[in-house]
């Protein structure tokens, strides 16, 4: 009953398994992982859209409503993917089924493909069913569609692998939502969300573009309505730079065995 | 014999400056059952842990299967099963659920009736879709082994196996061993308790404060380490030992109502000679006890001469 060592170069089993594993967890908590967030992105409709949007002078030669869906589901992709890819890994962590991971012929790329691409497929797939629910309030157009999914894509694998390096420093359970609410959060609102950052005064536009947030969320409209506050290349740029730090990181963490391994 | 695992000169130094492993120098053969004897802190889980991966040594080489655990960690992992001493599982999953993910992640494609068999073995089979949390801590337990042994590996670690667990699981548990060497798997178990080593391995290995103290036959260690002590209760109490018993390693106890002869674990013993030259000399015999020295004396022994 005994199998001979494995010399594959990719475990394809693990990483499934893995994968597999994190959606099921998901499936578990369907009620807290889809209808929590389509409520809450209904309720920033009746307040933004309905309620103050229709004093709001349109921006861009779109109504406010459909000129928050962008970051709305930026929002959403946001705080998701980060909750979810850190809490998947700081479970195990907590629980000390950690030791499994560790000690399984999985690499450190296999471990975070499956991690990281896990929390991706959740937030991709409840950024799609916010933009359906969204779709229901106000008119939408995708000009560049392809753009958009991949600014979706992006998107959802930064902050997933940004979640995934905050459940790996993270000690404690308020470790985990610490960052995505003290810094996310708020470069998101002041992010250019809900307004684009060309309404600002000028001093505070120049400070604006020192906030990351700022040119994904640009990005991401400009997929839909063909205005920006950026430009798209440099929007691209952005995304592109923060994948790279977000992934040195983690090559240095599991280098080291950072808060993994002793 | 060919080394299955093979420790070369590792060492372990935490941060704050404690050594927990001092060049340790092991090799374990292909289908013994090893058990690693030691207190608490000995460096046992911290030596196990270096070999899978979950530690990693400040220096020295390990070898599984041939295959070095850090340059080729993937074929060396693949070969090794854990079921460390922590009961740490998840709670929410069901057992087939996380069996089957065990083997996924080891690199094995799903086999559900190798899996079916597997939980039956360790009668796990009706608990298949019972959620982890409602089991209870000796079925926790063989999760646990379940899942180190869900991808069909030639080595098995078993850290403190029987640590909180009642007398039909450690039975139950022993008969699995027994059953899993047949099947050609090297067994590596640590445990403090004695009995379990002195019934399960072929060889002991002694560890005390990071440092392998011993390896030997489990026979051999018994044989030259052990004692064994014949109690002879007499019938009238002896003032002292007569001069014609000088050459037997005799005691008096029990204000001498009992001759103890003590056999070192590699004299032959001539316990007709001694009751021959007894009755010569009229000492009558009411009783006659014999009693070896278990593995625990011996290692009670070792652990306080050399520390």
């Amino acid at each position: 009953m005994t199998q001979p060592a494995i010399r594959i170069g990719f475990n394809r089993h693990g990483v499934w398994a893995i994968y597999r594993f994190e959606m099921a967890r998901a499936l578990r908590t369907l009620v807290q992982s889809l209808i929590t967030p389509v409520i809450t992105t209904s309720l920033y409709f009746v307040v933004f859209g309905a309620a103050i949007g229709s004093r709001l002078s349109t921006a861009s030669g779109v109504s406010y409503g459909a000129f928050i869906v962008p970051g709305l589901i930026m929002l959403a992709l946001f705080t998701e993917s980060l909750s979810n890819a850190s809490f998947g890994i700081y479970f195990p962590k907590w629980t000390g089924t950690i030791y499994e991971l560790l000690s399984a012929p999985v690499s450190y790329i296999e471990i975070v493909i499956a991690y990281v691409g896990a929390a991706a497929s959740k937030s991709v797939a409840l950024g799609l069913i916010i933009l359906a629910t969204a779709s229901l309030f106000v008119p939408i157009r995708i000009l560049h569609p392809v753009w958009m999914v991949a600014f979706l894509l992006m998107t959802a694998a930064n902050f997933s692998l940004f979640g995934f390096i905050i459940g790996i420093w993270a000690k404690s359970f308020e470790h985990l939502s610490f960052i995505p609410m003290l810094v996310i959060t708020p470069l998101t609102f002041l992010g250019g969300a809900f307004y684009s950052i060309d309404m600002l005064p000028p001093a505070w536009r120049t400070f604006s573009l020192f906030n990351p947030i700022v040119y994904l969320i640009s990005g991401f409209r400009w997929s839909f309505y063909g205005a920006s506050d950026v430009r798209v290349g440099t929007s691209l740029l952005m995304t592109l730079g923060f994948f790279a730090v977000c992934l040195a990181l983690v090559a240095w963490i599991f280098k080291t065995g950072y808060r993994l391994k002793n | 014999m060919p080394a299955v695992i093979s420790i070369n000169e590792v060492s372990k130094s935490y941060a704050t400056g404690f050594e927990a492993l001092k060049r340790v120098d092991l090799a374990i053969e292909k289908g013994e059952i090893f058990a690693l004897l030691g207190p608490n802190g000995a460096g046992k889980t911290t030596l196990i842990n270096i070999v899978c991966g979950i530690v990693t040594a400040s220096s020295g080489t390990v070898t599984a299967g041939g295959h070095d655990i850090v340059r080729e960690y993937r074929a060396a992992r693949s070969l090794i099963g854990l079921v460390p001493q922590e009961l740490s599982t998840d709670a929410f999953e069901t057992v087939w659920a996380t069996v089957s993910f065990s083997r996924g992640l080891f690199g094995r494609p799903p086999d559900a009736k190798f899996i079916e068999g597997l939980l039956q073995d360790l009668s796990l089979l009706d608990k298949r879709d019972s959620k982890i949390m409602t089991l209870s801590g000796g079925m926790k337990r063989r999760v646990m082994i379940a899942k180190a042994l869900s991808h069909e590996p030639q080595i098995l670690f078993l850290d403190e196996p029987t640590a909180g667990v009642d007398v039909e699981l450690r039975r139950d548990m022993w008969k699995l061993v027994r059953g899993l060497r047949e099947k050609g798997v090297t067994i590596i178990l640590t445990t403090h308790y004695i009995e379990e080593a002195e019934e399960m391995a072929d060889r002991i290995g002694v560890i005390n404060k990071g440092t392998l103290m011993l390896v030997e036959d489990k026979k051999e260690l018994m044989k030259k380490l052990g004692k064994r002590q014949v109690t002879l209760h007499l019938q009238t109490p002896l003032q002292q030992i007569p001069q014609q018993l000088q050459s037997w390693a005799l005691e008096l106890k029990s204000e001498g109502m009992d001759l103890v002869y003590t056999v070192d674990g590699t004299d032959s013993v001539d316990i007709s000679m001694l009751l021959k030259r007894l009755s010569e000399l009229s000492i009558i015999i009411k009783d006659l006890q014999t009693q070896q020295s278990s593995l625990e004396d011996i290692f009670v022994n070792l652990v306080s001469e050399r520390t």
